[in-house]
This record gives C-alpha cells, sequence and structure tokens, in this order.
C-alpha cells in the first residue's frame, strides 16, 4: 500500500541523513574534480580511450545484467514452482556463489580454462557471482504471489511454459528489475574479475591510475564518469519497473501454493541448477581444495586462520547491523511513501553503489582525516565506509518485504499516538523481519568477501580472510591462500542458510 | 524508547556530526603537525607503509626491532595504492616511511614535496644511479631484467632486445602482460628510445606471438618445462625456483644482457622518509638497518635480490652489478606506468 501523502519528518530526517551519508564518497569526488580544475576535468574525461573504455564497460554490464535476470528468474522458478526437491539445500547451494568473491572466481576459472579470459571469461564470472541477487527477490515474490492467476489460466489451457511467461514473469517483473539493477551496479564497480580475466573496462583506468599512475586526482574525474552512468542506470530501472504486476484477486489471505511436480520439469530443474551451481560455487571450491595440496613455502597455523576468521565476522557483523540500521528509514520511505523527493533519497544511495572499492576507500581515507581523525585506521571508518557499500543491497531487499505487508497495523500504531520512528521499530521492522534479517545477511557476506576498502582502512596488522587471500595469492602461494579460501566459502554457508531461511522457500507445502 | 531507537538515535547524530565537521574542514589542512608532536614519545613505534610483501618483509622487520629495541607498525598494500594513499593522506599521514616495490611509486610521492631529502651518510652508502637524483628516497636492492631461457630449445642467444623480434622466436617468447617489472621495463624502453621508437619494438614483439602468462613464476615454469624457448622476467625467479626444488630439476638458465642494452634494466626497491613524520631519528635508524651489512645480506639470502651498498656480499652466482652494466636511467623516470599501460593496451599486449 502506497501512500501519497507526505513523509513525517521524523521518516524523512533520518532518511535525508542517510542518503547524505551514502553521499559521502561523491562529495570527495566533486571536491578533487574541482580541485585538480575544471579544464584537466574535462580533459581527462572528454578522450576517445575514456569514451572507448566506456563502452566497453556497457556492453559487459548490459550482457552480464541480462544474463543474470534470466538465470536468476529460471533459478526462482526452480526454487518455487518446479516443485524440485530437497528444496532447502539447493537453495542455499544456489545462493552460495553469492559469498565467492569475483576475483577468486576469476581466477580459479583462468587457472582450469586459461583460454578463457578476455570478455567470455568476465561475463561468465560477473554473471555467476551476481544472479543471486536477482534470483532472491523473484523467489520471494513468486512465493508470496497469489497462484489464482497461474490457475485461472491453466484453466483456459495455457502450458506450463505459457503461464511463466505470461503470468509468473509479469508477477515477478518488479523483483527482476530491482534485482537487474544491483546486479548493474556491481558489474560497473567489479575490478577483481576484469583484472584477472584482462577484459579492459572502464575500471581498470580507475585502479590504473592510482596503482600505476600514482594519481588520484585523474581518478576521482574518472570515477564520477561512472557515477553518472550509475544515475542514468539507477533512474532507468525506476522506468522500467512501474507498478508491481503481483496485484491479488479477491480479498483474504492468499492460498497457499500446491506444485504438481511434472517430470519433465524436474529433470529441467535438476539439470539447471547442476550446470549453475558448479560452475559457479563448484569450481572455485575445487579450486580452492586442489591448492591445498600444492608445495608452500609458508606454513599457515591454524591460528592465523582462526584470527582471520574472527576478524572477517566482527567486521562483517558491525557493517550489517550499521548498513541495516542506517537503510531501514530510507527502505520504510520508499516502501510507504511515493513521490521525487523519496525516489530521489532512495535512488542517491544506489550510486555509490556503482563505484570500486578503492575509490569509496581513497574517499573515506579524504573524510576520515578531516572529520574523524581519532577513527583513522580504525575498526569504526572502515565499517562506515562498508555501510556506505552496502546501504543499497539492505534498501533493497528490506523495501521488498516492507511493500509486501500491510501498512494498515502501522496506522493503527501511528493513530493511537505513536511517533513514526517508534512505529517504525516496534511496528513495521517486526512485520517485515525477514527483510532486515535478509539484509543482515547479505551484507555480512559481502562484507566478508570485500577487499579494496578493507586493505586501504583496517587497522594496522589486522587480517581478514579476504586479505590473508590477497596476501598470499600476490606472492602467488596458493597453498597459503587455500585454508583462507576455504574458510570463506564455507563459512558464508551460514549467513547464506540464514537468509534463505527467513524467505521461507524452504517451508513444506 | 527501545534500546534498538536509541541505537538508531545515537548513529543518526554521530553522522550528522561527522557531515557536519566534515564540510567545516578543509581550512586547517597543516594545523595538526605542530599539535602531534606531542605524540612523539621516544618509544613510538616507526609506521612504514609496505608496498613490499609480507612474506618477504616481516622477517627482517622482526629482526630490527629485536636488535635496536625499536617497534615497527607495518601496513602492507600495492605499491601504488600506498603512493595514492599517502598523496590523499598528504600531510595528516600516519605514515613515517614508505618502503615501495619499484621506484615509480617514490617518483609520485617525491613529486607531491611530501618526502624529506635524506642525509648524506645514507645517500652515500648506494649508487646515485640506484637513488633519487635529489635524494629523497634510496634504493635498497635491486633486480635486473634477463631473459630466462631453455637451453635444449635456444642455440644463440639475444644481445639486444631487437633480436627478440627475429621470426625465429614467433610463438616462443613468454612474458606476463600484468607484471610491474615488465611494464617498468617498457616505460624505460619509453623513456630512452622515445616514444615512437617504443611503439615500434611493442608492435614488432606483438607481430612475434609472445605468449602471455599471469605472473613472472609461471613464465620462468613455462620456460623450465619446454612450454616456450625464452622467458622476460626479473633474475631472481630462477635462483627462487633453484633453491625451492633443487639445482637437479631446473634445466633453465638466466641470460644477462651485459652491454648496456635497456633489456638489462636493473629496477630497485626503495624507502623513502615523509616530510610529515613526527618519529624521523628512529625512521633513519630503520633506513640505515636495511642498509647495512645484515640488512643487504638479507635482500641478497631471502630474495635472491641485488645488494646496493658498496662492497655487500652478493649471491653466489650472479655476475656483479658493475658487470652487469645496466643502462644509464634516471630511475624516478619510471613514473609514467599509467602511460605505458595505455601504449600497451594500443599494440595489443596488455588486454584482450
Amino acid at each position: 500500500m502506497i501512500s501519497t501523502r507526505r513523509v513525517p519528518k521524523s521518516l524523512l530526517a533520518p532518511a535525508l541523513l542517510a542518503a547524505a551519508f551514502s553521499l559521502v564518497p561523491i562529495w570527495y569526488l566533486v571536491d578533487s574534480a574541482i580541485g585538480s580544475g575544471l579544464k584537466f576535468a574535462v580533459d581527462e574525461i572528454f578522450q576517445t580511450s575514456t569514451l572507448r573504455l566506456v563502452i566497453r564497460s556497457l556492453v559487459l554490464t548490459a550482457c552480464v545484467t541480462i544474463a543474470a535476470s534470466v538465470i536468476g528468474t529460471i533459478a526462482g522458478w526452480v526454487l518455487v514452482l518446479s516443485g524440485i526437491r530437497p528444496r532447502s539445500l539447493l537453495v542455499v547451494l544456489l545462493s552460495l556463489s553469492l559469498a565467492i568473491p569475483s576475483y577468486l572466481s576469476a581466477f580459479s576459472w583462468i587457472s582450469w580454462f586459461p583460454w578463457m579470459s578476455g570478455f567470455w571469461g568476465a561475463f561468465i564470472v560477473l554473471t555467476l557471482v551476481s544472479y543471486p541477487f536477482v534470483m532472491l527477490p523473484v523467489v520471494a515474490s513468486m512465493r508470496s504471489a497469489d497462484p489464482m492467476q497461474e490457475e485461472v489460466a491453466r484453466s483456459l489451457g495455457r502450458s506450463d511454459i505459457g503461464i511463466f511467461f505470461a503470468i509468473s514473469i509479469g508477477q515477478a517483473r518488479t523483483a527482476i528489475t530491482s534485482g537487474s539493477l544491483l546486479v548493474a551496479l556491481y558489474v560497473l564497480s567489479d575490478f577483481g574479475a576484469v583484472a584477472a580475466m584482462r577484459y579492459e573496462a572502464f575500471t581498470w583506468v580507475i585502479y590504473g591510475a592510482y596503482r600505476a599512475g600514482f594519481n588520484p586526482a585523474r581518478a576521482a574525474v574518472l570515477s564520477l564518469v561512472l557515477v553518472a552512468i550509475a544515475l542514468i542506470v539507477t533512474f532507468s530501472e525506476s522506468k522500467v519497473r512501474g507498478r508491481s504486476g503481483a496485484q491479488r484477486i479477491g480479498s483474504g489471505v492468499s492460498r497457499l501454493r500446491v506444485v504438481k511436480p511434472k517430470k519433465r520439469s524436474q529433470i529441467f530443474a535438476w539439470i539447471f541448477s547442476a550446470v549453475i551451481v558448479s560452475g559457479g560455487v563448484g569450481l572455485p571450491l575445487v579450486s580452492v581444495i586442489a591448492w591445498m595440496f600444492r608445495d608452500s613455502q609458508t606454513k599457515v597455523d591454524f591460528s592465523s586462520v582462526v584470527t582471520a576468521i574472527v576478524s572477517s565476522f566482527q567486521i562483517g557483523t558491525f557493517t550489517a547491523i550499521a548498513t541495516v540500521l542506517i537503510a531501514l528509514p530510507i527502505a520504510i520511505a520508499a516502501a510507504r511513501y511515493s513521490g521525487l523527493l523519496v525516489r530521489s533519497i532512495e535512488r542517491a544511495t544506489f550510486v555509490s553503489h556503482a563505484l570500486p572499492g578503492i575509490v569509496i576507500a581513497i574517499s573515506m581515507v579524504f573524510f576520515g582525516l578531516r572529520a574523524v581523525q581519532g577513527w583513522y585506521q580504525e575498526l569504526p571508518l572502515l565499517v562506515l565506509a562498508q555501510t556506505v557499500i552496502f546501504i543499497p543491497l539492505a534498501v533493497a531487499s528490506m523495501r521488498s518485504s516492507i511493500e509486501r505487508s500491510t501498512a494498515g497495523v502501522e496506522e493503527v500504531a501511528r493513530s493511537l499516538g505513536a511517533n513514526p520512528l517508534a512505529t517504525a521499530i516496534r511496528v513495521t521492522m517486526p512485520i517485515a523481519m525477514s527483510g532486515v534479517l535478509a539484509a543482515v545477511a547479505l551484507t555480512l557476506l559481502s562484507s566478508v568477501k570485500e577487499l579494496p576498502a578493507t586493505l586501504l582502512l583496517r587497522p594496522t596488522g589486522t587480517e581478514t580472510l579476504a586479505t590473508s587471500i590477497w596476501k598470499y595469492s600476490t606472492v602467488s602461494d596458493y597453498a597459503a591462500v587455500a585454508p583462507f579460501g576455504a574458510a570463506l566459502i564455507l563459512l558464508s554457508a551460514v549467513p547464506v542458510a540464514m537468509m534463505t531461511a527467513t524467505m521461507n522457500v524452504a517451508r513444506a507445502d | 524508547m527501545s534500546k534498538i531507537s536509541r541505537n538508531i538515535r545515537t548513529l543518526v547524530a554521530v553522522a550528522a556530526v561527522a557531515i557536519f565537521v566534515s564540510s567545516c574542514a578543509g581550512s586547517g589542512d597543516s594545523s595538526n603537525s605542530s599539535e602531534s608532536s606531542d605524540v612523539s614519545t621516544s618509544s613510538a613505534p616507526v609506521v612504514v607503509y609496505s608496498g613490499r610483501s609480507e612474506k618477504l618483509m616481516s622477517e627482517l622487520f622482526v629482526q630490527f626491532t629485536q636488535d635496536t629495541g625499536i617497534d615497527v607498525d607495518v601496513r602492507y598494500g600495492d605499491s601504488g595504492e600506498m603512493a595514492a594513499l599517502i598523496l590523499t593522506e598528504g600531510t595528516k599521514s600516519p605514515a613515517d616511511l614508505f618502503f615501495s616495490q619499484d621506484a615509480g611509486a617514490l617518483g609520485a610521492v617525491e613529486e607531491a614535496s611530501l618526502l624529506t631529502v635524506l642525509p648524506t651518510e645514507i645517500l652515500s652508502l648506494v649508487d646515485t644511479k640506484y637513488s633519487s637524483k635529489s635524494g629523497s628516497w634510496v634504493g635498497t636492492s635491486g633486480r635486473a631484467r634477463v631473459v630466462v631461457y631453455n637451453p635444449s630449445l635456444v642455440d644463440t642467444l639475444p644481445t639486444t632486445i631487437d633480436d627478440l623480434l627475429d621470426a625465429k622466436w614467433l610463438g616462443k617468447i613468454g612474458f606476463a602482460p600484468t607484471n610491474a617489472s615488465w611494464q617498468s621495463f617498457v616505460t624505460a624502453l619509453r623513456v630512452v628510445r622515445g616514444e615512437d621508437a617504443a611503439r615500434t619494438w611493442l608492435e614488432g614483439f606483438a607481430a612475434n606471438k609472445p605468449v602471455a602468462y599471469e605472473k613472472n613464476g609461471v613464465v620462468r615454469d613455462a620456460v623450465n618445462s619446454g612450454e616456450v624457448a625464452l622467458g622476460l622476467v626479473n633474475h631472481y625467479y630462477l635462483y627462487e625456483k633453484i633453491a625451492a626444488e633443487g639445482a637437479e630439476a631446473v634445466v633453465a638458465k638466466n641470460h644477462f644482457f651485459t652491454n648496456g642494452d635497456i633489456g638489462g634494466l636493473v629496477n630497485v626497491a626503495g624507502i623513502a622518509l615523509l616530510q610529515s613524520s613526527t618519529n624521523q631519528e628512529r625512521s633513519l635508524a630503520l633506513v640505515e638497518y636495511l642498509l647495512s651489512a645484515k640488512g643487504q645480506e638479507y635482500f641478497a639470502q631471502k630474495s635472491f635480490e641485488y645488494p646496493l651498498i658498496k662492497g655487500s656480499k652478493q649471491f653466489g652466482e650472479l655476475p656483479s652489478l658493475a658487470e652487469l652494466n645496466s643502462p644509464e636511467i634516471d630511475l624516478s623516470d619510471l613514473k609514467s606506468i599509467a602511460k605505458t599501460q595505455d601504449l600497451l593496451a594500443e599494440v595489443g599486449l596488455l588486454t584482450k
């Protein structure tokens, strides 16, 4: 239920602050671009090589987004409508590729298939690590959609495939487009996969400006190009999305879906899942395990693995809690109110998501040293940097679950005199708890595999799973990478299971 | 009011304060440097930003602390990213020393006037060829570019990099396109021969269809196994393999260019003292330690690099630095790596 009333101030204020916070990197970028002189900025942006790289990035982004949407949608169908068993295991397996860092996945693909480097390698790896962004909201939306429309269509003689295209996709349209937006922004910001695959994308020049050009100002100017692309992508998504197609027929509580498994669909569902899971999770896991048997010059002791696990999950937990708290007012405003202001606040948080981690990190260095010097190279600033990156993930997963809950109870609470913030916490949060928990888990997962910001902002001496993988892989000591890589993949199954459990996909029916 | 909502309020308040402070900041960039000198007590650790890997360096830093009682806090990272970090931090950098894998990153920080000129007693330890011309960084160890070759596949060795363009090497040369030392070599080629000549050489090289590998170590292994005949790498990769697997397991050999050819470029890792350091004396003690006989021997033994102080003992099998007769070049000029990458991408040697 969407209200066209004005957003109450007590909700608007924290939402505005959260949006302003997520724009800290943009402030830094604009500041350095202006500081370096307008002529320099214009010259950097309007180079033929810039245009060529923008086009290469857009081609990759478009292809991955389309492929991830198709795979994510089919995966949603497999999990909800195909009647496949055991569903609770499959949903975890199909979501687990979220936990695999793109650099790790790309590196394991290229070590088995060296000829894959270039566009196709980057395309395959990025699709495999990002399709869950589409699959998860699609599953949630297909679960909650009223089965009545399908039954009507079936009674009119439509086939299963016909129903999938005519009804199910239409009902999941909002979920597909909002998931695709996250995929597109993720691909724009990725450097790990395109670097390992040697596909020269736009992030190359940004990283090149730091690593080879030693020129943060140039990197800042070029990052503004990514910001502009992100703005276009984000606002065109809201045009495509329109209103949800999952309207209910009739009133009352929607009936649980009864799926009658068909043999043909089941075989297809199994083959599809086997291919996707072995590419997305199987291959990286097998590579990591194979590395364990290589010769190593370093003896990695068990305690350093444990320490890395603890630091990773400590940072991840703080990040997840901070992100959800900061994102909640935005998610509620976006789910319950309409209007340009609310749309802009929500969309603003998505922009930083298209920036490579190193740009966020450098901007937090700039911000941290000026605003919160005591936090520099301490945990809080690292957590804030990761929060900036992951706010849109939390907004997206909470907004959709708030949208699916009824606004009636909130209105009752308000009419009884509770202020909007109290209503948000005591009423909305519990009814949208599945979305909140999913947001916590998704942020935790993403934080644990995050590398560039962690590397630059961590407290000196702190080693996480991701930094340990980096540390040993830069000196080609893969036997030492193995325990950290294996721990990262296997332990990520815990938040993945937590996230999927909250979605009720595995509910017996 | 529930606990969660109090937390939200705290967070919102923190964010608000932070944003407010940031908008007022920016004017007083250097105001903190005077007051932070109070922090520098005699026991403050030396803060090092190290672009050199932990695997290589950690043991030496531990020895330094044991020998001198001075603690060291090391942040490890990519040399280029560390340089960008220091440039962003400016005079507020917590770092005392910047220890870089390559001369180029040091040159960039030098250009931003963030470094202090080192005392002459330190600079005089090392041949001026391997330090900054202005004295703001000093080389700590050297590495030579070589051709690693498989003797059963090679009759006559190249005497200059131009011999590598001969059609007989078609598809037989291995290289690591993303490796920093390869890119430093190409940068030196640009600096010494000029842009046009460098492009011509690279186009000829590309026409010979060299085989791209992920890393230098993989190039060396491919040469050793006979997959390719030659590889363009740094000298120490071969000795790492011999140390790990024994001399009998390794058939590949190193060929040094000793005629001043650009193919025999000697690049260095080096260290610099930041102007904003409030711990200069103790930091210089660490620089001196790296350039002591003990420190130099560590590099020679552990990474098979060239020690740079006069009269130090180098790893057994190497020709001496003097014999190498490496090309004359100002190593600070190797900072234009970004241009090199553009050129490599244009001739199709970097990306796909």
